[in-house]
């Protein structure tokens, strides 16, 4: 059994013995709220769903982010947030990487938008990204989309549900980074429509129905699918 | 002042027609500007606030890091329109004060050790100004820090008493402050019971001081239900907000 509440910043949560996660205090046996949000206690502990916030990096993070500045040995991204990224050139190149013989403006300049990996993040260094795995890399065309970082989960759906849906109905491959940016590539109605639809998931988050609302909205057959 | 006049009517009643401790009418808004990262505005009597958050961020200038925490910044400022004559905009010696106690006032309630390296923005801005215009500034600001989705230890709300005519009354207006006897601004953190600012000018006796406090404490909490609605409305208000399961990735 969940239970569901409604907490604004120094509300107790529960009293007892429970594990508990991010935005959550314990102060004596009281667990108290850091953040306005929803909080669910359960057998498995206390989780808060803010309802607003900043992006703070987090190691495995999957974003999107844009090379605002180059140097010697890498690249800054900006991934929308108080903290800069910066993506190694090493982790491009490979090991045998040497400032004087590769030319990092072959791979990204600035202003090029990159999807990336938090790679490290610790309190006293900014974050670490890189592009190793599938997926990562330039993305070289697209809509840039932004959504509050609180609201990913959401758009994300229980095992991308919502995502997907959007992606199919839409004709787009949209791409969600956990920061709240969101690329969306596809025909042109198409990626006004996945606007449209962020939009409407970013302003009714925490309807009991969203999905049916989305899907109303986003309407039956895929674009361009109708002869 | 020479020859003052009664501030209290012979019926108990104040010159806006309050019992002694009696709050002014108070507003609250949150989110109320877009561009910033979260907003809230006030108005508390005369006062109209405007109370803007913007961060955490990055610092500038650099030498101004703090390796381990945020830095808390705060400018108190009044408009040049929102007295009488018209105030020259440059940070006077009061406002600079005000900032500051603005500030020390707030930060016990961010958790600072959360954001490592950055900075957090904190502007009020008085349109129009009457008195406790400090509290009401304290007030709105830690609404815009909660919009602005700061991790928080609590709210922080703030109410004035003082003395006028000799008698402990609550929330000054701005003729109780400049023409009674004393003034207390008070900021409280209500769940944590902590107070986070007290000033005092006047002359107070003992049981004055406990008795001005105390009630600056208690209309604090009146003033804590208000704030709590207005974040709960924002949030929650258009009956949207539903407590069953959501369909939320891992």
């Amino acid at each position: 059994m969940v239970e569901r509440k409604q907490v604004i910043p120094g509300d107790v949560i529960a009293r007892g013995d429970y594990r508990y996660g991010s935005y959550v205090e314990k102060r004596g046996d009281m667990y108290i709220a850091l953040r306005v949000g929803l909080a669910e206690v359960s057998r498995e502990g206390i989780k808060l769903n803010p309802m607003t916030g900043p992006y703070i990096p987090r190691p495995d993070d999957e974003v999107i982010g844009k090379v605002i500045d180059i140097n010697g040995f890498g690249w800054v991204i900006d991934i929308n947030s108080c903290f800069d990224g910066f993506l190694p050139a090493s982790f491009v190149f490979g090991r045998e990487f040497s400032p004087a013989t590769h030319d990092l403006t072959t791979k990204f300049k600035v202003g090029d938008i990159i999807g990336c990996r938090i790679e490290s993040f610790e309190r006293s260094r900014d974050p670490q990204l890189s592009i190793r795995g599938h997926g990562y890399g330039k993305i070289p065309k697209g809509e840039i989309i932004k959504i509050s970082p609180t609201k990913v989960p959401r758009l994300i759906g229980r095992r991308g549900a919502m995502i997907n849906m959007i992606s199919e109905r839409t004709s787009c491959d949209v791409k969600v980074g956990q920061n709240g940016v969101v690329v969306a590539v596809g025909p042109p109605e198409g990626v006004v429509k996945t606007a449209e639809a962020i939009k409407m998931i970013e302003n009714e988050t925490h309807a009991a129905d969203l999905s049916r609302k989305v899907e109303e909205y986003l309407g039956g057959a895929p674009i361009g699918s109708q002869a | 002042m020479e020859a003052k006049r009664k501030l209290i009517g012979d019926d108990g009643l104040r010159l806006d027609g309050r019992a002694w401790n009696q709050l002014r009418p108070i507003k609250l808004e949150v989110g109320t500007l877009k561009n910033a990262d979260g907003s809230a505005y006030i108005e508390w009597g005369k006062n109209k606030i405007m109370a803007a958050v913007y961060g955490p961020k990055e610092v500038h200038p650099k030498h101004q890091v703090l390796p381990d925490r945020a830095l808390v910044r705060t400018r108190y400022h009044m408009a040049p329109f929102s007295v009488d004559e018209r105030k020259n905009p440059a940070p006077s010696r009061r406002e600079i004060e005000i900032s500051k106690v603005i500030r020390e006032a707030l930060e016990p309630a961010v958790i600072v050790e959360d954001y490592p390296r950055t900075a957090i923005e904190v502007w009020v801005e008085v349109l129009q100004s009457d008195g406790g215009s400090r509290v009401a500034g304290i007030t709105a600001s830690s609404l815009a820090l909660a919009d602005a989705g700061i991790n928080l230890r609590d709210l922080v709300v703030g109410c004035s008493c003082g003395i006028v005519d000799g008698q402990v009354v609550a929330d000054l207006d701005d003729t109780e402050d400049k023409e009674g006897s004393g003034d207390m601004p008070v900021a409280i953190m209500p769940n944590l019971d902590r107070v986070t600012l007290l000033q005092v000018d006047g002359i107070y006796s003992r049981d004055q001081f406990q008795k001005a406090f105390e009630l600056a404490i208690e209309k604090g909490r009146e003033v804590y239900a208000m704030q709590r609605e207005a974040l709960t409305k924002k949030f929650f208000g258009d009956g949207q907000v539903s407590t069953s399961e959501e369909e939320v990735a891992e």
